[in-house]
Formats: C-alpha cells, structure tokens, sequence
C-alpha cells in the first residue's frame, strides 16, 4: 500500500515497523519457534543459566540411555524449570494482545466521549468533564488492584483495567481538538449544506482528530503493556502460570541476583517493543497529518 | 415593503446573544443585540448586497435568512412560507436552495477530504445523485468554475487561495440552489484574483437564474456587482437604495461617511479633497448609543437623534433611510 | 527636502534618504534555495511617501524587513548598495543596527493584536522603547509616552498608558504601535499594511494620522500594500511589485493616469470605480506567481507576452524622466498605451 511505502521513508519510522514487524511475527509463530512447552513444569532443570543442556526425559518408554537426547535452553529456566526462551515467546503474544486490545477499547471509548462533549457541550460535556476528573483524583493503581480483585483477575479483566487507565487521555485530547476543529469554515459550510450531526461527526470531524489520537494511541500502547507487567509484577494481574513478560518480571524478583536471566529478559523484550511502537507511532502521526495542516 | 414577489422575506429580525455566566451569581452580563428588529426583503434574481463595518451585524443577518442561525424574534418567509420555525426534515430539505460561499478558503474545505467529495457533499446530503451520476456532476461543476474535472481527485492543500475559492463556489452551486449568500467571498483574494470571481459569480447568475446576498466591507467591489446595496451599522440597517443612487446620492450620514473613506484611485482628486474622519470607533453591540445608533459619530446629530431612533422609512421609491433628517 | 538638513554625522546631507539597488533575498543554501525577492532597486527621498503596492508572494514585506535586518531564520539577502542616510545596512556592526532599527528606522505592522505584548501595560511598552533610545528617567519616559498618546488621537492618555492592550479597540491598538514606533523619534517610518486589519472607516482615520505626522515632523515614510487605491491618497510615488521583482517605478499621479506595465494595468482595472458593471476581462490561468521565472514573472498572465518575455527576464529602464518599467512590450511600442502620448517618448534608455 502506498501508505506503508510512505511510512518506510522515514528511517526511524523504518526502525519502528521493523521491531514490530518482529515482534508481531514472533506472536504470530510462537508454536513453530519455541522449542519448549511455556507451561511445562520441569523440577529438575530449575534455576539453569542461559545456554544449558538438559537431558530430554523420556518418560514411557523404556529407551536405552544410549539414545539420551538432549536440548538447549537457550535463556535459562525459570524457578519452576520452565523454559525462559518459550515463555518469552508465548508471552508476547499475551502482552501485545492485552495491549492492542486495551488501546482499541480505550481510545474508541475515550474518542467518542470526547468528540460527544466537545462538539455538543452543555451536560454531556459537564458530565464527561465530572466523570474525567473523578477517574483522575483516583491514584490508578489502587483502582486497578482494587477492580481486578473485583472481577477476580483474568486476560479480560486485565484489558478492560487497562483501558479504564488511558481513556481519559484521548477523552481529553480529542475535546480539545474538536473545540478548535467546530469553529472551522468547512464545519460551517457542512451546516449550511444541510449535513446532519452524524455526518458532520464521523466525515468532518473526527477523521480531522486521527492526528493526535495516533500518537496517543502509539504511547498508550507502550503504557499498556508495561502497566500489564506491573499489574502482573504486583500479583493482581494474570494468573501466574500464563506465559505473559509481566508474570515472568514477578516470577524473576526474587532471583535478581541468583538467577538474573529470569527478570532480564522479558524486560528487554519490552524495551525493545515499547521502542518499536513508539517510534511506529511518530510515524503513523507523521503520515497522518494533511500536509498544510497544522 | 410588499412582499408579494420577494423571494427572502425578513420582518422583525432580532438577534439576542446572551453572555453565559458560570455561576448564577454577580451582576448579570448585557445582552448582546447583533440585530435590532431588521426588516428586510431580497427579490429573485437580485443581487442584494450588504454592507458594514465590525459590529453591523451584517453576518449575523445572513446567518439568520439562511437559517443557520434561530432569530430572537421576528419571522423569516421564503417563497412566502413561514421558514422561521421549521428545523429537523424540513429545514434540512430547505437547505437545498440556499448555498453559502465563505471568506477564507483555507478554512472552507475540510483538508482530509478530496474536493471531488466536498462538492459532492450537497449532491449527497440531499440524495440528488449517486455513483456516476455524481461523480459526473461533480464534473460540470469544476468545469462551470473553470477548473479541469481531474481535480477531483486532489487535496485543497494542492491548489492556491483563488482555485480553492472557485471549488468552494462549485460546491455552492452543485445542488442548484436558489439563492447563494457570499460572505466577504472575495476578501480573502488578491486584488487581481478578485476581478475573475466577481465574472464568475456573474457568468453563473446568469445561467442559472441566481439570487445573491452578497456580504461585504469592500465598497468598490460592491458597486461592481450589486443591484441594491443594504448599509447596515450596528444591528440596523440604516440605508437601502439601488446601488447607483446610492453611490451618487447617499442620504445617510453614515454612507456619506462610508463612501469618503473609500480611497478613489485618482491622485489628483484625493489630494483636492478634504478628508475629515469620522470621530470615535464603531461603538460595541453591548453597549449601544441610545436614540440613534449613529449619533455619537454623527457630524450632523441633533436633540433628536439622541432620544428617538429613527424607523426605517421610504425617502424617495425605492430608497429607504432611516435618518431623522432625511425626513 | 530642504538642502540645508543636515544627516547624522552633521554633514549636508543628499536628499535621498534611502538607497537600495540590487537586492535579492533567498531561501535555503544558493543554487538549492528559493528565490523569493530578485533585483530590487528603488530609491526614497528624504520627507517622501513612497507606496509599495504588490500581492501575497510579491516580496514587498521581505524587502523591509530585509532593511531591518529581520528575515526569518533560513533567508538571505543580498544586495548591490543598501545604504540608509549614506550609512550601509548590510555590513552595519550589532550594535549600530540596533541604534537604527528603533530610532533611526521604525517598523508599524499589520496586526496590532500581535504586535503588541497581552501581559505588558501599553505604557510599559512605550516607555520601553523611549528609554532604550534615550537613555531618560522613568519620570520622563512616562511624561513623553503621555505626549505620544495624545498626539497619535487617543483621549485620556494618562489613563490609557496603564490599561492592557485587550482593553483597546483594534483602531486604537494600531494608534498605540504607531506611538511605540515614533517613540524613538525616526526619521523613517516603515508602514507595512497598517490598516489591512481594519473597518475602512477607521482605517481612513489612521492613515490621516499617519500624514498629519509625516507633515509636523518630517518623516519619510514607506507604505507597503496590497491596495492600490489607499496610495493615491497618500502616495507622492508609487512602487509596483510582483513576484519579488520592481516592474513599476513611478510617481503617482503617472501611474494612475498611465500605468504602464501590464500587471499595473490590470491592477488599475480592477480597482477603477467608473465602470459600475464588470466587463468580460480575457481569463487568466490561475497559476500563482513564479518567483523563481526563467523570464518575465507575469508572462503566463500577460495577453501581450512574447518568446522574448518568457525566456528573458526584463530590466527596468526609464521612461520619460521619472519613470520605470521592466516589459518588453513597452520598448517597441507594440504595448497598448506605451507612454507615447504624454511625455513624448517611448524609448527606453539608450535608444
């Protein structure tokens, strides 16, 4: 598409896709790469460093030692002996889903209610103003503990958490934006031609707010994911056996100093991804923007 | 006024704006008058235009004839229908015959959308046309403003300050309205730009049997393209005469004053004549003189117009002023 | 224009106030850049009023600022001679700049809601430029910003100096910029599009202002504007620009009378009030003006353009005395009304 051609010119934007690109293509075959199981528990092989070799159990049948097979831990193994690389694989699955997914919910909530209030004004916009400044005084962690031990925990629960957390931003943003859009000449001119509020919303004046909620979105995505990690990082969050970086953080706290590679490198793979939306999403803003425009 | 062949019909018109307070306490803001009681009507075929300076009130007038703003008070009759009430179906079925063509262009087209969609934007609001039918009206009407119908295609930000003007006039004119109203249309053109528009506003008045209310402060341009010329000043409409009687023969004060302040592109005359300006500032709708609006500027006021505002009354046929001393 | 005023240095001084020729201004890297102001040359007499007239694009407002030293970051100006009262403009030291901008040269802009500072008192500003220039006590700046206010029209001036420029109608706020730009007392006022702003009522009273001035203290002042009719009240010559080249060099009542470059022309046509109906004019394309043209920049717009003017560019050349003109239809008279009738020749220089 003409747009992702666009999109490749920039070279950081070029850095972006390609670290999402990866990221995503890893989520997507996370069967065909990892070479463990996430989820299988493996006693003996706890706590093993990076690059270590495990003999491959053969549990019914009765081989001779002879033919003992053995495989690469490539990253180590976890308190439970459970395979880092996989878990790291499968996990982002998890992590790119909670994030995408609260960013799409939260921005679509948060957009409408901003583009509602500010182009109506009147109650709907002292009642979203109210709702906004409620939801803020709140410290949000405390509110997200508090709501996941309410709903019980769970990927759902987790996402919609997430997307209570940032609507508010687009909420606001997209206010203000419309504010400054509603006095525009082609605003008028849609009235005067006799356009109704649904046309005058959805073709004039919210692909005009786009801009702004990109870069929202693209930050808000990096937010997700690492609010996800410490959801999990605090123990509210995902169940504790699901392969998510967040739970292998919490997983790796206590062995920081032992057993460094349990923590290490999920937190790098989120660096790495959060850089990769970052950057995607300048991008995305950038090509968005109607040249002459702002 | 007979209204009987009036194809826009104002009686009465009052525009209130009301300054919001956020909390109900305090001294009560001043209402805003923008037009105080306009009476007015514009004959098909006609173009009428308007002029004034900041404060006349002559958008808001406008607004009001092309129901895009509700009047206070006062009824607005189209075609002799009561039009002042009406909303929801009704009025967006109205819309259709009248069309608005704004001052700047930069802002008139939405930056997102190719011109192609902006001018077929009536075409749809109205379901006058669809798939080829519209995209070959959208065609004609590049055309009838003399740009190539392979635009279509291209953003507003690709074209210059006039072109964007003509799209916003070929818009104007694809749902084939009755009636166009030009606010200050050409203000935002150079002044070599503005002479093409004014032949073309022309050229399409011609075949299409148009109306226009034509909004501007620029009274050489008017002179050029108005039938009847309406001098508006602070929310009243203080003179209406034809435009060559007027321009020769003014009879408001405040005309007088308008036309000599219009510099003449004739050194010789300018340097003959004596200029006095006009004393003070145009005052402010929130504030506004008692009597007559004009007589605290007014070189010739007397008793009179402190106390008593003049009405709206018919000096000569067809020539209306409202001046205590034209009476 | 009196020969006994004498200049800075205490000399008698020339009559002509202000001297540029050549000047060019570009953006970006030469050779890369944009060519938005090309050749200009023109001459201001001391006491002078002197009209720039020209459309967006046509330069008129770089070439100020370019006097002033106050291009936008990436343009460059570069000119033959740019000399100010004998003084050169462009190789002037900082510091010798900023005793002329202010106090020798005095800039009033269009806009008197951004020229203004919203959160600083209208006296502040004032004062702040008389003692900039002046080096007075705040007493006397005060007293002397009282005069200023008083003599630019605006009533209760003790009252008004400590009120906030929001507080002033926008006829009143240009009367305030004009008052800061007197306040160093220069001797050439820059006025660029002042009442482009304003209802036409109030800009009536504004330029009467700014003559009344120019009269009592002598000012040499530049109006620079899109409208061409404002010049003939207060214009002693006119300076027609478009697309960053001179191609009218005239004093007004000529060029009124007789315009002779085809974009004078066709910008007196649209302004003449006595033709009450508009005649059908030949259609124009619509292409905004080049100014980076190989050749003539009016060519694509010109009913009389030749090979020769679209490939080379014309050069001013005098016509009758006190006139120029850069077209090369006027050279062999094949222009409509090429100054053949009233000063008796058409030939340009050297012919």
């Amino acid at each position: 598409m003409k747009a992702l051609i666009l999109l490749y010119r920039s070279p950081q934007t070029r850095v972006g896709l390609i670290l999402l690109t990866f990221v995503i293509l890893v989520a997507l075959a996370a069967p065909l790469l990892a070479p463990f199981s996430p989820v299988d528990v493996d006693p003996t092989a706890r706590l093993l460093p990076p690059l270590s070799r495990v003999l491959v159990s053969s549990t019914h049948s009765g081989a001779s030692a002879a033919h003992a097979e053995t495989a690469l831990h490539l990253l180590g193994t976890d308190s439970v002996g459970r395979d880092v690389l996989s878990r790291l694989i499968y996990g982002s699955r998890l992590s790119l889903t909670v994030g995408f997914l609260a960013v799409l919910i939260s921005a679509v909530f948060g957009s409408l209610v901003g583009c509602l209030s500010g182009y109506w004004g009147g109650w709907v916009e002292a009642l979203s103003a109210w709702l906004i400044d409620v939801q803020l005084s709140f410290p949000f962690l405390l509110l997200a503990i508090f709501l996941l031990g309410a709903l019980g925990g769970g990927t759902l629960a987790v996402v919609l958490v997430l997307a209570l957390g940032t609507w508010v931003n687009y909420a606001r943003i997209v206010r203000a934006q419309v504010l400054s859009i509603k006095n525009q000449g082609y605003i008028e001119a849609a009235h005067a031609t006799g356009a109704g509020t649904l046309r005058v919303l959805f073709i004039h004046i919210l692909p005009n707010t786009l801009s702004p909620i990109c870069v929202v979105g693209s930050f808000s995505m990096a937010l997700a994911i690492l609010t996800e990690a410490g959801l999990s990082f605090l123990g509210v969050g995902l169940d504790p056996s699901t392969p998510s970086w967040g739970t292998m953080l919490n997983d790796g706290r206590d062995y920081l100093l032992t057993a460094w590679w349990i923590a290490t490198v999920p937190g790098i793979a989120i660096g790495v991804t959060v850089l990769g939306v970052t950057l995607f999403g300048e991008g995305l803003r950038e090509l968005l923007d109607p040249r002459g425009v702002r | 006024m007979s209204t009987a062949a009036a194809l826009l019909s104002a009686r009465g018109i009052t525009v209130t704006y009301h300054r919001r307070s956020l909390l109900p306490l305090g001294a009560r803001e001043r209402p805003v008058q923008a037009l105080r009681s306009v009476d007015l009507d514009i004959f098909p075929g006609e173009t009428l235009a308007l002029v004034g300076e900041s404060g006349s009130g002559k958008s808001t007038l406008a607004r009001v004839l092309v129901r895009t703003i509700t009047p206070t008070a006062g009824t607005v009759a189209f075609r002799g229908s009561d039009i002042t009430g009406i909303g929801g179906g009704a009025l967006r079925g109205l819309r259709r015959h009248f069309q608005m063509v704004f001052q700047d262009p930069f802002s008139s087209l939405n930056p997102r959308l190719s011109v192609g969609s902006a001018i077929a934007e009536p075409l749809l609001v109205h379901g006058l046309a669809r798939g080829r039918a519209l995209h070959e009206r959208v065609g004609e009407c590049l055309k009838m403003v003399g740009l190539d119908s392979s635009v279509a295609a291209r953003r507003p930000h690709e074209f210059s300050g006039g072109q964007r003007q003509r799209i916003c006039i070929a818009r104007a004119i694809a749902c084939q309205p009755d009636f166009i109203v030009a606010d200050e249309a050409l203000s935002a053109l150079d002044t070599s730009l503005q002479g093409q528009i004014i032949d073309l506003f022309q050229d399409l008045k011609e075949r299409f049997a148009l109306t226009y209310l034509f909004i501007s402060h620029d009274l050489s341009v008017v002179r050029q393209i108005s039938d009847r010329v309406a001098v508006m000043y602070l929310g009243q409409v203080v003179e209406l005469a034809p435009t060559e009687a007027l321009y020769a023969n003014p009879k408001h004060p405040y005309t007088l004053a308008l036309l000599a302040a219009v510099p003449v592109p004739d050194p010789a005359f300018e340097r003959a004549r004596v200029y006095t300006p006009l004393r003070g500032e145009p005052p402010s709708p929130a504030n506004p003189p008692s009597g007559c609006p004009f007589h605290t500027r007014c070189p010739r006021a007397v008793e009179r117009c402190r106390s008593e505002p003049p009405a709206l009354r018919e000096a000569a046929p067809g020539r209306w002023v409202a001046c205590h001393l034209a009476d | 224009m009196s020969p006994s005023i004498l200049d800075v240095e205490g000399r008698a001084a020339s009559p002509t106030i202000l001297d540029v020729e050549g000047l060019s201004i570009a953006f970006g890297r030469p050779g890369h850049g944009k060519q938005v102001v090309t050749d200009v040359s023109f001459k201001v007499e001391r006491g002078e009023a002197l009209g720039i007239v020209g459309e967006s694009g046509s330069g008129k407002t770089l070439t100020m600022l370019s006097l002033l030293r106050l291009l936008p970051r990436g343009a460059e100006a570069r000119a033959v001679r740019a000399s100010f009262d004998g003084r050169d403009l462009f190789n002037l030291s900082p510091a010798a700049l900023l005793e002329i901008r202010g106090r020798e040269m005095a800039v009033v802009f269009q806009d008197p809601l951004t020229a203004l500072n919203p959160v600083l008192t209208v006296g502040r500003q004032i004062t702040e430029v008389i003692r900039r220039h002046f080096r007075s006590s705040a007493a006397d700046a005060q007293r002397r910003a009282v005069e200023l206010l008083a003599s630019v029209g605006i009533p209760d001036p003790n009252l008004r100096l400590r009120q906030y420029p929001h507080e002033f109608s926008g006829g009143m706020r240009q009367r305030v910029t004009i008052a800061m730009a007197l306040a160093g007392e220069p001797r050439l006022l820059i006025a660029d599009e002042p009442t482009t702003a304003l209802d036409v009522t109030v800009q009536a009273e504004i330029v009467s202002l700014i003559q009344r001035l120019q009269r009592e203290k002598g000012l040499t002042v530049i109006w620079v504007t899109h409208d061409l009719a404002l010049l003939a009240r207060i214009a002693d010559r006119v300076l027609v620009m478009y697309a960053g080249r001179v191609v009218e060099d005239a004093p007004a009542a000529k060029l009124f009378a007789n315009p002779r470059h085809p974009y004078a022309r066709t910008l007196l046509g649209s302004i003449r009030q006595d033709a009450p109906r508009r005649n059908r004019t030949t259609p124009i394309p619509l292409t905004a003006a080049d100014t980076g043209a190989v050749g003539c920049p009016f060519a694509p717009r010109c009913a009389e353009a030749s090979e020769q003017c679209r490939s080379v560019a014309p050069v001013l050349k005098v016509y009758g005395g006190d006139t120029r003109a850069a077209c090369w239809a006027l050279d062999d008279g094949s222009a409509r009304g090429a100054g053949s009738l009233d000063d008796g020749s058409a030939q340009g220089t050297g012919s």
